[in-house]
């Protein structure tokens, strides 16, 4: 069945704080194996500017992501998870997330479409600091495939 | 090594990369990321699901690709947006995993907001395995 249009532009409640660690980032860049020091020693992004080590481009996923399953778990969305994929996901930064940040994260339905017989669910996330500050907005679509017709 | 706006113009080419990917980096990334969906690491219910074997994270994907940017610009933190659309998955058998080929190319450069586009071909076997993947990054006047 297809979605309900009715939940485009519904907002969800802000996720708790969420503390970013040195080791954490260390965790994140070595799990995707990059090793550019900027992520494992303080000195390093301090140099470029920074006041303590700075996260990979695609580490906010991880907050964003649990966040969004508020959406992507709702029982009233009737989305499919065992069928869906990833379908398209964009970062626009404010800054690096850093270490020593709390953040939260805002998710709200920014589109709900079908398209060849897939659901698609595009979710915004607005990452801010607990004081409000921007750091990042994500994007994310996923496609339940072929559950638009059922 | 610090790239600034003087380096770029449309058309110049990132140095290219090859990325290795293995069961155990999925299984690494699932663990870092939170990212635990079955399809990424177990291979009966991948296959249960129509697809031919274990995927990798669209995200583990994603992070390998940035590397042909960040690599080179030094400073991660240049990145200002940057947006992919996976197209096809990337299948990764247990034996010889998969080697993803990054390549990338600027796009455009707008000189008075000292930005420029980047855009990546990323591919596995000879098949794009990203679409749009596009990432803008503020670079400083030489």
């Amino acid at each position: 069945m297809p979605l309900d249009q009715a939940f485009v532009g519904r907002r969800y409640p802000p996720t708790a704080p969420y503390e970013i660690g040195r080791e954490k980032i260390r965790e994140f860049a070595e799990a995707i194996g990059d090793d550019n020091p900027v992520y494992f020693d303080p000195e390093a992004a301090q140099a470029l500017g920074y006041p303590d080590v700075i996260a990979p481009p695609t580490f906010p996923i991880i907050i964003t992501m649990r966040a969004a399953a508020q959406i992507v778990a709702d029982p009233d969305l009737g989305l499919d998870y065992s069928k869906v994929v990833h379908g398209e996901q964009s970062f626009r930064y404010s800054r690096p997330v850093q270490a020593g940040d709390v953040l939260q994260v805002h998710v709200s339905v920014e589109g709900i479409r079908s398209a060849a017989g897939n659901d698609l669910l595009t979710t915004r996330a607005e990452v801010t600091t607990v004081d409000g500050e921007h750091v990042v907005t994500a994007l994310s679509t996923i496609v339940a495939r072929g559950t638009a017709g059922e | 090594m610090s790239v600034t706006l003087s380096d770029v113009q449309v058309g110049t080419e990132l140095p290219a990369q090859r990325f290795d990917i293995q069961r155990v980096s999925m299984v690494r990334y699932a663990g870092a990321s939170g990212d635990f969906n079955t399809i990424h690491w177990s291979e009966s219910v991948a296959k249960r699901v129509g697809l031919p074997n274990v995927i990798a994270h669209g995200m583990l994907t994603m992070a390998v690709a940035m590397r042909v940017v960040t690599d080179w610009l030094g400073d991660p933190g240049a990145v200002i947006d940057y947006g992919v659309r996976f197209t096809r998955p990337v299948v990764v058998p247990e034996d010889i995993g998969a080697t993803l080929e990054v390549a990338g190319k600027i796009r455009s450069v707008d000189a008075e907001n000292g930005t420029a586009v980047v855009d990546l071909i990323a591919s596995v076997n000879g098949e794009t395995v990203l679409a749009k993947a596009r990432v803008t990054v503020r670079l400083a006047n030489a």
